[in-house]
């Protein structure tokens, strides 16, 4: 079975703009409108994040949406309800991210089935380490065709960084300094020789950069080092707030028509 | 059967390191060289002097007449409460502190509930002459007031910590959320046998002191290293990891571990892990964890800050499923009276948490000739306004 992500990076490997949101925020049942607008505006792919009580890898945006989404109602099962239908009506690869033990709950052969039944293509589960998804998890997760995507930070070394470009199916996630999401942009020499030095390690993955980006300008530069870059906790706030979901998804996509 | 960790830092089933990558490269270094460093002769002579001049080891073993009496039988209690700032949480602090220097780091992070870890914590990086930043959840704060004015006092920065129940579980997630955002010059000090691997087990070899202690003073008072019991509450579980540790692997001795029951195990208000929680995976480690059956972790309570922790260590975890070690619990109220019973006959006022396990004293049919020992984890100053408070309503 073909996956979606590995299409997209086919056909294209520049500027490719993903979009992480908390499923169920800002209400319950924004997730499919939140999905489809997002694709309508040219959102190359879109992480779905399933939220959990105690997000340890979080900054506060994505902290406060996952327990607004908890108190709304949201769960893994609910979700996947949500989503059931979901290929009938959008084409862009979908990833679910999200801390381990509630995808441990719901039981990961179970979870990985029902991702294959509904169409989606990836996972990103940051306290899953590398070692116990290949010594564990790896297998169930091919026979469902479902990518799981690995992060790299400023401290993983030249060796394991390999290591992870071997074992990666869909991209390589690049955290972009070291910190939790949201972090304030900042751009130093530090983090740019990080970039370069990612760059010249010729990686057969794809990279997208993540953490710290919220505008064009971030998205822009992010890009140069990269095949594109992920927004999290800057969208979650342009969708916080008063007003219809869909036209504040349309809003803050047009910052990067180009 | 062997009950500590494997070299992976599983304790049977329960144990490893579930850390996002950001905490790889800190957790890789620790794991590498953790017993290297505590198993060296410079660490350990370092370890031991401190460990005697500083925080006034060893801790007596004190035979209580009237505890004996009262429940026909022969009662040690083990006196952490005496240690420097005090509670047994000197121990570990002063092990990892002494680590973190090896590892050339100048910033120490730590997260707090009682506060009694904080303020240990505090203590060593003052000391050290080390930054020092303690995560304390809000409601923590405010019933735990004299240790927050002794870390600052210390020269530490208590960071009150608003999300979640503003307590123990939040504040370690902040403690954790700091180590991600400053990967390169910090030391996160965690302060019970939780965590990622090699912590449940480090934490446990700090603390093993007190078990290797009521051997040797066992054997001088009467003329054996090995009680019937040994009784300790358990929060995360670092004083009862160090109380048991030396014994895990004698079947004689019977290992009682106290949950807090906090209003009642099945009242929606309480922290009784091993009753309420199922295998799960928080702050790094698979364990017990209350929980929803989606996977959410579900706000603890207890009125002892030290035992409102959602989780257990996973060394507990495998003794609760293994049926090695005992698990009992009591309510806010048995903690109480358990307290202010030692107080009036003892004349030794204990902290909640250890409170916790003096209640179980009546919950055991002990043997005449049994000797028992109960880990008195710490002292009850910083608990004052809430004993007061509890008996002024029961008077």
């Amino acid at each position: 079975m073909e996956n979606r992500i590995t299409e997209l990076f086919i056909k294209k490997d520049k500027q490719i703009l993903s979009i992480y949101f908390t499923a169920g925020y800002p209400e319950l049942n924004d997730t499919k409108t939140i999905i489809s607008t997002l694709e309508k505006h040219g959102a190359d792919l879109i992480e779905v994040g399933m939220p959990f009580s105690d997000p340890v890898a979080d900054g506060i945006v994505i902290q406060k949406s996952s327990e607004a989404a908890l108190e709304n109602g949201m769960t893994i099962h609910l979700l996947f309800e949500q989503l059931k239908e979901i290929r009938k009506h959008v084409s862009v690869p979908l990833i679910l991210m999200g801390y381990l033990n509630p995808v441990m709950q719901f039981g990961i052969e179970n979870f990985c089935k029902k991702c294959s039944e509904i169409g989606i293509d990836g996972t990103i589960i940051p306290d899953l380490p590398l070692e116990v998804y290949e010594s564990e998890y790896k297998a169930i997760f091919e026979t469902y065709s479902l990518s799981n995507i690995f992060l790299i930070t400023p401290q993983t070394s030249d060796e394991r960084i390999r290591k992870i470009d071997r074992l990666s199916s869909g991209f390589i996630y690049m955290v972009s300094s070291s910190s939790t999401t949201g972090a304030k942009e900042a751009v130093d020499q530090e983090q740019i020789a990080y970039f370069e030095r990612i760059d010249k390690m010729c990686l057969r993955s794809k990279r997208l950069i993540g953490f710290g980006i919220s505008d064009n300008r971030t998205f822009q530069r992010a890009c140069s080092y990269s095949n594109g870059a992920i927004i999290g906790s800057a969208f979650i706030t342009a969708i916080t707030g008063d007003g219809e979901v869909e036209n504040k998804v349309s809003q803050f996509m047009k910052k990067f028509d180009s | 059967m062997n009950y500590q960790s494997d070299e992976n830092g599983y304790y049977g089933s329960f144990g490893g390191a579930f850390i996002p990558e950001m905490m790889h490269q800190n957790i890789d270094q620790l794991q590498n060289s953790y017993i290297d460093i505590i198993e060296s002769k410079s660490f350990k002579d370092e370890f031991k002097l401190l460990l005697q001049d500083y925080a006034g080891r060893p801790s007596p073993l004190y035979y209580s007449d009237r505890l004996s009496d009262q429940y026909k039988t022969h009662i040690y209690l083990k006196r952490e409460d005496l240690n420097h700032t005090g509670s047994h949480k000197i121990n570990n602090t002063i092990g990892q502190i002494l680590l973190a220097k090896r590892l050339g780091k100048t910033r120490i992070i730590a997260e707090t509930g009682a506060g009694q870890h904080g303020v240990a914590t505090a203590t060593v990086c003052a000391r050290a002459g080390l930054e020092c930043i303690v995560y304390m959840g809000a409601v923590d704060v405010a019933r735990q007031s004299p240790n927050v004015e002794k870390m600052k006092m210390l020269g530490a920065e208590v960071r009150a910590v608003q999300s979640g129940s503003k307590t123990l579980k939040d504040a370690t997630n902040e403690a954790i959320r700091d180590w991600i955002n400053n990967p390169v010059d910090t030391h996160y000090i965690i302060g019970s046998a939780v965590g990622p691997h090699p912590y449940p087990d480090m934490v446990a070899r700090f603390q093993s002191v007190i078990s290797e202690e009521i051997r040797e003073q066992l054997k001088a008072k009467v003329g054996r290293e090995t009680p019937d019991y040994v009784i300790a509450c358990v929060g995360g579980g670092s004083n009862a990891a160090g109380s048991f540790y030396h014994f895990l692997n004698e079947p004689s001795v019977k290992l009682v571990a106290v949950e807090a029951a906090g209003k009642g195990v099945n009242t929606g208000e309480s922290a009784a892990t091993t009753q309420l929680g199922k295998p799960g995976i928080l702050h790094g480690s698979r364990s017990l964890l209350m929980q929803t059956s989606d996977g959410q972790v579900v706000e603890p309570y207890s009125i002892s800050a030290g035992l409102d922790y959602p989780g257990i260590g996973p060394m507990h975890a495998n003794l609760y499923t293994t049926q090695r070690g005992q698990f009992l619990s009591a309510t806010d109220t048995e903690a109480l009276e358990a307290a202010l019973y030692l107080s009036q006959k003892e004349g030794i006022i204990p902290a909640l948490e250890s409170a916790h396990a003096l209640a179980a004293l009546n919950k055991i049919e002990f043997k005449p000739d049994d000797i028992v020992v109960v880990n008195v984890s710490g002292r009850g100053d910083k608990d004052m306004e809430t004993f007061l408070k509890y008996f002024q309503t029961v008077k």
